[in-house]
């Protein structure tokens, strides 16, 4: 990882002294090696405190949406799985191609510091302390770059995504629904998972507006909970690109992205494999329409 | 749980202009009768129905919630129903899978010659959902009538 970290960090010295990008955007140091943040990097000096070690799993690519708004190229470190997410806002148009310059660097698999907390790394395997985005990784291919570092990748055979899916699907609905109250009751609202999601790109948020009776505030009953989560993981179906950022940061860890990968699952079935900022200009699910598409009671059919 | 006496369901129709909401006007000019239970909402085409609306009936006591629209290929906006159809499907789906039993929502589509239909289909849904109690699952307290 040190190795890494030295490659870019000479490559986004050399561009920003060519004057070929004005900023870098990257990860700062924390305080602990477990927290390293999101961060722009303005000058030479500010590079200094750039880091890319194993806890860089946050996903830089909707930084990028204000990025585009700023004067000059900015260089963003992008790992193969928010390579997907960069090239939906590319293609929504939230995120200007010419404005980025897109240095594609290698991942490990990155570790989760709820996983890693007080334990001895040494011990063990690195799977056991990955983050669970991880365990279904995409792969080590980027999807889009200007410029790649070579380095090591995720040696792991990734997990079935819909695994746990299918297990939900296969309770009855009383299980399912106690499930879902179960999980959902913990939220607090605190709007993390819309804030970190790459897809809730909207400049006015239906959750923010007040006239909508749905404004962000803690959530007083069951319902709101409920259709909070529902709203918003409808919101983001078929643009979702399952990077699973909403459980990284959700503070509550409830699995938000067993929602989305619903969303996924149902697309994929109905409507045909379909995988969000797998190339730039695809057209997404819902957003468009075949005449012999099921009708959706038919698609309920036998289902408990 | 106490019972509320009599009860009977709320359910909230979302009927497109051009063709649903003219062909429960038919039901009514040839005496099909259907449950005074339905309320209906005239929307100008099927997929203005947003996912919110369906929620927000439920929380604001709907038992039940139906969309109707044009069948699909004949929508007076070309193609408003099919991408209707695509978003209910998945809505519908997700509220099944989060444990809502699937008999509260459909979607059915009634043209505006089709009167009869409109009142069969309400009559049938209106079953259903009576069939299925009172909505629990996804109420608003804050929203309901307090229990006498």
């Amino acid at each position: 990882m040190q190795g890494t970290a030295q490659l870019i960090l000479e490559r986004a010295r050399e561009l920003m002294q060519s004057g070929q990008i004005q900023r870098v955007l990257g990860w700062e140091k924390g305080e602990f090696e477990h927290d390293p943040t999101p961060a722009f990097f303005e000058s030479e000096e500010e590079l200094q405190n750039f880091c890319y070690n194993d806890y860089c799993g946050a996903n830089l690519s909707k930084y990028l949406i204000a990025a585009s708004k700023l004067e000059g190229k900015t260089l963003v470190c992008i790992k193969p799985c928010d390579s997907y997410s960069l090239n939906q806002l590319i293609t929504e148009h939230r995120v200007n191609r010419e404005k980025v310059f897109v240095l594609a660097v290698p991942c490990p698999g990155m570790l989760d510091p709820v996983k890693t907390e007080g334990k001895d790394l040494s011990q063990g395997e690195r799977k056991d302390y990955l983050l669970d985005k991880c365990l279904c990784c995409k792969g080590a291919e980027h999807k889009i770059a200007d410029e790649t570092i070579e380095g090591p990748s995720l040696d792991l055979a990734p997990e079935d995504r819909f695994a746990q899916v299918r297990e939900l699907e296969a309770l009855s609905p009383q299980e399912r629904f106690d499930f879902w109250r179960g999980e959902l009751s913990r939220c607090i609202r605190c709007n993390a998972c819309r804030n970190v999601c790459p897809a809730c790109s909207c400049v006015k948020c239906v959750f923010d507006n007040p006239n909508s009776g749905v404004s962000s505030k803690a959530s007083a009953d069951d319902f709101e909970e409920n259709m909070f989560h529902i709203i918003r993981a409808f919101h983001v179906a078929g643009r979702c690109t399952d990077c699973g950022e909403c459980s990284r940061v959700c503070p509550q860890r409830i699995p938000l992205h067993l929602l989305n990968r619903k969303f996924i699952a149902d697309i994929d079935e109905l409507y045909g494999e379909y995988q969000a900022g797998e190339e730039a200009e695809q057209r997404s699910p819902l957003v468009n329409y075949q005449t012999t598409d099921k009708e959706p009671s038919d698609a309920l059919k036998g289902r408990g | 749980m106490q019972v509320r006496q009599d009860w009977k369901p709320k359910i909230v129709a979302f009927c497109c202009n051009w063709c649903s909401y003219a062909g429960a006007d038919l039901a009514g000019s040839s005496r099909r009768s259907y449950p005074a239970d339905v309320k209906i909402i005239r929307v100008p085409c099927s997929c203005r129905v947003n996912p919110l609306f369906i929620l927000r009936a439920f929380q604001r006591g709907a038992d039940g919630v139906i969309i109707c629209g044009c069948h699909p290929g004949d929508c007076h906006y070309t193609s408003g129903n099919y991408y209707a159809r695509r978003r209910m499907t998945l809505l519908f789906k997700m509220l099944e899978y989060l444990g809502i039993e699937k008999g509260r929502t459909r979607v059915e589509w009634v043209s505006a010659a089709e009167g009869a239909k409109f009142s069969s289909v309400m009559n049938d849904f209106v079953q259903t959902v009576t069939a299925l109690g009172e909505n629990v699952k996804l109420e608003d307290l804050r929203c309901k009538e307090p229990l006498n």
